[in-house]
């Protein structure tokens, strides 16, 4: 079972987008803030990240940045999944490592869960 | 005042950026161009004054009085100007930040709502509440378009529309358009029809920014083709949609025959926030929008957009777009 770890700061999201995942065969584990969230992926080893940007303690560029510096997380890859939409913040992620960027608005559950699905390759 | 201030408002095009306007309306350019023509002016004034005037006192007297009348002058332009570059810059800003926060909790709403719908039991459907789900679903995705339209409008404004280009195929594009709208399509009585050319080559455009276009001529093209009971011919609404190669473009087509744009309303069809007489007296709901967002989007793409249009007569709106548009 693929491990999945929703770094995200909006309990309804947690919730919902977990319960679907898990529903979907994934074991997911939630963190709602930054800097626990960055502790979560360098001790629990997850199979894919998603990370949204705007977070307490620790914002997503920031936590994006520790994961790809650190030899035993750079390789996770990392769905940035965030409200926010500007050209200089889509560029910046991108440029950070992650592998996609999606506004949350603009996606269903399903169309997410069909992201998580290509990026881990299934 | 630190050295990067000094710099920053040094760099004018950076400047106009930020205010989000033309260089013509950017206050630190008028600033400078009105800085050159009280030079040019005091020059002018000091040469015609020595050839003229035998008092060198008389001169310089007038030299400064005209450039002092100058200085006032172009002062309460700039600083008006300025004032309406920042009432402007803070309106998008406002747009910007209250268009997020309102984002969060659709979002929240909206996925709990599809996890609702997706565990309802099948009893559900003879009790109503699949029905009251779905106009939580149909009112949630409204108020999500509405603030997604603001948010356009406001980047477009700025000249920051975001656009991820990627290969697309607009004949899939088209056909997902058509299968979206076609409950709106079947409940209004209208015929969606669509042509296009075998082998149509792929373009390079942002999938979901061009989908938005599409969305928007064909909800138009179906909201305002009158229905049936309205029509003295008694044919039922038609949407004819076209996509074909056109050179180095691809031109997409879309044309009903419905109520169509007052001759008067034509030249403002483009603009925010403007609706046509005859939209109001058919559809009340509507933002206006919607063809200033298509137009933006499509020229942000580096394509063109146009219409014609009678009265009573339908509308034929079409664009195109470079099919390499890297």
């Amino acid at each position: 079972m693929k491990k999945i770890l929703f770094i995200e700061d909006e309990p309804a999201l947690q919730k919902t987008m977990g319960d679907f995942l898990k529903d979907g065969g994934y074991e997911i584990i939630g963190a709602l803030d930054g800097e626990s969230g960055l502790e979560m992926a360098e001790s629990q080893k997850p199979d894919l990240v998603i990370l949204d940007l705007v977070l307490p303690r620790m914002d997503g560029f920031e936590v994006l940045k520790s994961l790809k510096a650190k030899e035993e997380t750079k390789d996770i890859p990392v769905i940035v999944l965030t409200n926010l939409e500007r050209l200089e913040d889509i560029s910046k992620v991108l440029a950070l490592g992650a592998t996609t960027y999606l506004v949350k608005a603009n996606y269903t559950l399903e169309e997410v869960a069909d992201k998580i699905k290509k990026t881990l390759g299934e | 005042m630190k050295l990067n201030d000094i710099l920053d408002q040094l760099n004018i095009i950076g400047q106009c950026r930020r205010y989000g306007v033309s260089l013509w309306q950017c206050p630190q350019f008028l600033f400078l161009v009105m800085g050159m023509v009280i030079i040019a002016t005091m020059l002018t004034s000091y040469l015609l004054g020595i050839r003229y005037i035998e008092d060198p006192l008389m001169v310089a007297f007038l030299v400064i009085l005209i450039t002092a009348f100058l200085f006032i002058i172009g002062s309460v332009i700039v600083q008006s100007f300025e004032k309406l570059a920042e009432v402007s810059r803070m309106k998008t800003e406002f747009i910007n930040i209250v268009s997020h926060q309102l984002r969060a909790p659709l979002t929240s709403m909206k996925w709990a709502l599809e996890e609702f719908i997706l565990k309802l039991p099948p009893e559900a459907t003879h009790n109503h509440e699949e029905e009251y789900i779905s106009i939580l679903k149909d009112n949630n995705e409204r108020m999500a378009k509405l603030i997604n339209d603001l948010l356009i409008v406001a980047r477009a404004e700025q000249g920051k529309l975001v656009i991820k280009k990627e290969e697309i195929s607009p004949t899939e594009l088209i056909e997902r358009s058509i299968k979206d709208f076609s409950p709106m399509a079947q409940a209004l009585n209208v015929q969606v029809i669509f042509e296009r050319e075998n082998d149509l080559p792929k373009i390079f455009a942002d999938p979901f920014q061009l989908k938005l276009v599409i969305d928007n001529l064909l909800d138009n093209a179906i909201r305002y083709s009158r229905p049936s009971q309205d029509r003295n011919d008694g044919e039922s609404g038609i949407v004819e949609m076209r996509l074909k190669n056109k050179g180095k473009d691809v031109y997409f087509e879309i044309k009903d025959n419905g109520v169509g744009i007052p001759d008067n309303d034509q030249k403002y069809i483009f603009q925010k926030f403007f609706r046509s007489s005859n939209a109001s007296r058919y559809q009340t709901q509507g933002t206006g929008l919607g063809l200033f967002i298509a137009k933006s989007i499509i020229e942000a793409l580096k394509g063109k957009i146009a219409f014609k249009s009678n009265e009573d007569d339908g509308s034929t709106f079409w664009f195109t777009l470079p099919i390499n548009n890297l």
